[in-house]
């Protein structure tokens, strides 16, 4: 069902004075209390009554797809359902209102659910360590490349500048690369959409500080040379990095740890269930091997037995009996990457989702996550090109340009045909090296008759395209607008409400 | 379904070569049902003792009244399970949101343009930085010691990625940045910007002048004004009439709970000279086909997913759910409420300073006026006295040598419209009595 095509005025255009909601007190005139030359002279916002507030963001979510609205097949961002109890655990008020410079006495149950969270996922991932410091993804990769250079530079080789970036990599590897001074060389995927060992051994040297990879890479496909690339990078004395934007591919059933990755990091909003909420917030915990422990970011959550000794660190541990600090002391730590500790009710999340789960129930989400986008691939298989026809994991990519071709029909096309159909369109044009990308990734999470839907909306599509173009061309039809003049958008740039001047000018 | 796929189990499907299976099975916790989580996530809780405290913390985290059509709008499902609106047609609501984000935040500082969140205060000053670098090719800043400290070490953090030099200006005995040497310190046009809070770490209100920043500005230097408590916008001059040309800070206090550190939201406006240098993403308003007015992201050349390692940043996911929170909080509030809000905050916190001083021994460590904090000196070391409060389930407030070697004897205390005179009183209480009984020791 399309939302209905109401016009929703902004907020500064509804308001009027006198429809101010009382929610505090009345205080003292600002006058009353602060010289007027520190005052601003007025305050241009509106008084909206509470219901018309209500009413605006009400409808403003009517013109909204969420996982909650429609099937969100949206490749390299693992758009899973967000359990409800993960939310009413990040709300209860103990937690909710605890102020991070509390002292650590009255912070232990802040301390455990941080704690347990870091080893949980030591655990899954085949790490040493875990810092929960980093906001999001982007910002976990610049903390693990501080991290190397940090680490490089403690060893006296701080000539290593290089990060060595596939040309299937997000692009957040190389702009994180840039932000830490570090020079960037891509490195062109194989026939088999992989990195090839021999080409990555001629680009690997005594300049090489880092390789970032992610597997499953960006196409869905398993790196299976993963251990001979480790060797090459390892070789030549840099360290392998691991972006996580894909661990919901392999979680519980193969570990990054164990493929030679020495620093990663995870995207909680992915492979955690925690909601993605618009583009954010997100939460970036990054992974390191041991030789790479002191270099995390402050602080670290200590933890200790009853007697005072430092509690055993190795694999996942009841947090029972045990007490917390928050250490800011590590001398070799890179610093701080942020105003407080983590973005700590997403750990809140991410903990009730591992309790949720176990062991078991992590290892078949990935399971099933992998089917789900196998099922699909299959599915679709015969009326797109797929431009790598194997057994993929969590995600695939297929390709229209055949469609194009014969059409001119494009994969931004199929995408906005698919909006109409009351499905979110899948990830189009990335990664770069696939034309007329279509990247999509269904999640563990959708039932069977979900995806058989899908697969039909689909198919459909590409039938009519086939015989009516402009059926797809002229997509969506249904939503609350139709396509966008971006061109418009990014030339005459109208990024604000302003104030009506005053009358007589 | 694996029949389809043409795989006889699960295990082939995800079979890996030789090597790479497990090395040894994955340990973490049993599985648990929902009420079982409920009953254990209630045993963290009962760890912690936020509400069994009264508490006088700010210091970059703020405890403000949430109203409860916040959460109510918020947590609605098309909210908070979208993704980043690339696609446009389906996510037209959520885009307007934001663009009415960037418009609060215009409106509050004074500023031509805003960016639709990034991290959180520090981070945007990070970004702010990068931003002003870019502008002048400069590869030093000088940012005052009243910035938050938590701040400036993220901004050390960073630089040691950018390579940049930091240098700092003082604080005078008033609890403001001194400036009197801040002209000789501009004139040999180092400086990418010189970066200044208000209020400051201390509470105390400390813009540059117009004339300060005027002269900054001649010099080739971004000044840069740094916002940690968000609230202040509704009733101090606004950055842009003292001469910031970014404003960057920390929006958490519009609904948006402390929540042990985050998430919050951080805020980037800048005049529109900056526009291109601007980090993350932007809504902007077109049309669409048939003309009617509609919002998308825009001006992306500037962003890692189209330009990689040239892009002015690497953020992607900011904290869109958290802007959204405060634009709803914004917009129920209204210039009314903010302006009430603001006010009631500054009472208080006289009340505060008031009651405090009253005690023997305690007086306010710095004169110059203040927003919901005050700087605090008492009788003997302040982590002491902290903890003879704690014993009395009183959090006092931060205690500024842990940042400030010279401050050892100074407690930044905040309140804000939440903190009652009872509160006030019983801190007052509490104070008098451990000093009593240390005077008693002695």
């Amino acid at each position: 069902m399309p939302p209905p095509a109401f016009d929703t005025p902004l907020i500064f255009d509804t308001g009027q004075d006198g429809r101010a909601n009382c929610y505090l007190p009345h205080g003292p005139q600002l006058q009353e209390l602060l010289p007027v030359d520190l005052l601003r002279v007025d305050l241009p916002l509106p008084d909206n009554s509470e219901l018309d507030v209500v009413r605006h963001f009400t409808r403003l979510s009517h013109k909204t797809y969420g996982i909650d609205t429609v099937f969100y097949p949206l490749g390299s961002c693992t758009m899973k359902y967000n359990p409800r109890i993960n939310d009413a655990m990040a709300n209860l008020p103990a937690l909710r209102d605890l102020h991070p410079f509390a002292p650590d006495h009255a912070a232990q149950g802040a301390l455990a659910i941080m704690w347990e969270l870091e080893r949980a996922l030591a655990s899954l991932f085949g790490m040493a360590a875990f810092s929960l410091n980093p906001a999001a993804g982007a910002h976990a990769e610049l903390t693990a490349l501080l991290i190397a250079k940090a680490y490089f530079a403690k060893r006296g080789e701080s000539q290593r500048n290089v990060v060595i970036v596939p040309d299937t990599a997000h692009g957040t590897n190389p702009a994180s690369a840039a932000m830490v001074g570090f020079r960037v060389v891509s490195l062109k995927s194989d026939g088999r959409g992989r990195v090839d060992p021999v080409a990555l051994a001629a680009a690997a040297g005594p300049d090489t500080a880092v390789c970032m990879m992610t597997n499953p890479n960006t196409l869905g496909l398993f790196e299976d040379r993963i251990a001979e690339v480790s060797d090459v990078i390892h070789r030549a004395g840099a360290l392998m990095y691991y972006d996580g934007a894909n661990a919901n591919a392999l979680m519980g059933n193969t570990r990054p740890g164990d493929m030679g990755f020495d620093l990663m990091h995870l995207n909680l909003h992915k492979t955690f269930s925690i909601p993605h909420g618009g583009g954010g917030a997100g939460a970036g915990p990054v992974g390191v091997a041991a030789a790479l422990v002191p270099f995390l970011p402050a602080p670290v959550v200590r933890a200790y037995e009853v007697d005072g000794s430092a509690a055993a660190a190795d694999g996942w541990r009841d947090s029972a009996g045990l007490h917390f600090s928050l250490d800011f002391t590590a001398p070799d730590a890179i610093g701080t990457m942020r105003s407080f500790w983590s973005n700590f009710a997403h750990m809140v999340r991410a903990l009730a989702y591992i309790y949720a789960n176990g062991a078991e129930g992590l290892t078949v989400t990935s399971q099933l996550a992998v089917l789900n986008a196998n099922y699909v691939r299959v599915g679709i298989s015969d009326v797109v090109d797929i431009p790598y026809p194997e057994i993929n994991r969590h995600e695939f990519v297929a390709s229209a340009q055949g469609l194009k071709r014969d059409t001119g029909v494009r994969a931004l096309d199929l995408g906005k045909a698919l909006l109409d159909r009351g499905y979110h369109a899948p990830t189009v044009y990335f990664p770069l090296i696939v034309p007329e990308c279509l990247m999509i990734e269904p999640t563990e999470t959708e039932s069977k008759e979900t995806l058989d839907g899908f697969i039909a909306a689909f198919r459909e599509i590409v039938a009519a395209a086939r015989t009516d173009p402009e059926s797809a061309l002229g997509t969506p039809r249904t939503t609350p607008v139709g396509r966008i003049d971006e061109t418009r958008a990014a030339r005459q740039p109208d990024l604000r409400w302003k104030p009506a001047p005053p009358a007589g000018e | 379904m694996l029949q389809a796929v043409g795989v006889g189990s699960l295990e082939d499907l995800m079979r890996v070569p030789e090597g790479l299976a497990l090395r040894s099975p994955v340990a973490v916790t049993p599985q648990l049902s929902e009420s079982e989580i409920a009953d254990r996530f209630a045993g963290f809780a009962a760890r912690t003792t936020a509400g069994g405290y009264i508490s006088f913390l700010g210091a970059g985290a703020y405890r403000h009244y949430i109203p409860p059509v916040v959460g109510a709008l918020a947590m609605r499902g098309e909210f908070l399970t979208a993704y980043t609106p690339y696609q446009a047609e389906v996510s037209q609501g959520y885009l307007q949101a934001t663009y009415e984000w960037q418009s609060y935040i215009t409106l509050l500082t004074g500023l031509d343009v805003a960016n639709a969140s990034v991290y959180d205060g520090a981070t945007a000053l990070a970004e702010a930085v990068i931003m002003a670098v870019n502008a002048s090719g400069r590869k030093a800043v000088l940012v005052s010691r009243a910035v938050h400290p938590n701040y400036r070490a993220v901004l050390r953090t960073y630089a040691e990625g950018l390579e940049l030099a930091i240098d700092e200006l003082p604080y005078r005995a008033d609890g403001r940045t001194e400036t009197i040497s801040l002209d000789a310190a501009l004139a040999d046009q180092r400086y990418a910007a010189v970066i200044v809070q208000t209020p400051n770490i201390f509470g105390v209100i400390d813009p540059l002048t117009a004339a300060e920043s005027g002269r900054a500005a001649a010099n080739g230097t971004v000044v840069i004004g740094v916002v940690a408590e968000a609230l202040s916008l509704a009733a101090l001059a606004t950055p842009a009439s003292w001469g910031a040309r970014i404003c960057v800070g920390e929006a958490q206090s519009f609904g948006n709970a402390v929540a042990y550190g985050g998430p919050h939201v951080g805020f980037i406006a800048a005049g529109s000279e900056h526009l291109r240098r601007m980090p993350g993403r932007l809504v902007g308003k077109s049309v669409d086909t048939e003309g009617r007015p509609a919002y998308v992201l825009t001006l992306q050349a500037r962003e890692q997913h189209i330009r990689r390692e040239k892009a002015t940043s690497n953020i992607c996911t900011n904290q869109a759910h958290c802007a959204l929170c405060a634009t709803i909080y914004l917009a129920a509030m209204g210039k009314t409420g903010l302006r009430d809000c603001a006010a009631l905050n500054i009472a208080r916190t006289r009340e505060l300073r008031d009651a405090v001083t009253a005690v023997e021994g305690f007086s306010a460590r710095f004169a110059a006026p203040v927003f919901n904090e005050v700087a605090i000196r008492v009788p003997g070391r302040a982590s002491d006295l902290l903890r003879a409060l704690e014993e009395r389930a009183i959090l006092g407030g931060l205690d500024l040598g842990r940042f400030y070697p010279e401050l050892d004897d100074t407690l930044l205390m905040t309140a804000t419209e939440l903190t009652t005179g009872a509160d006030i009183a019983r801190l007052a209480g509490a104070l008098a009595e451990v000093e009593t009984r240390a005077a008693a020791r002695i």
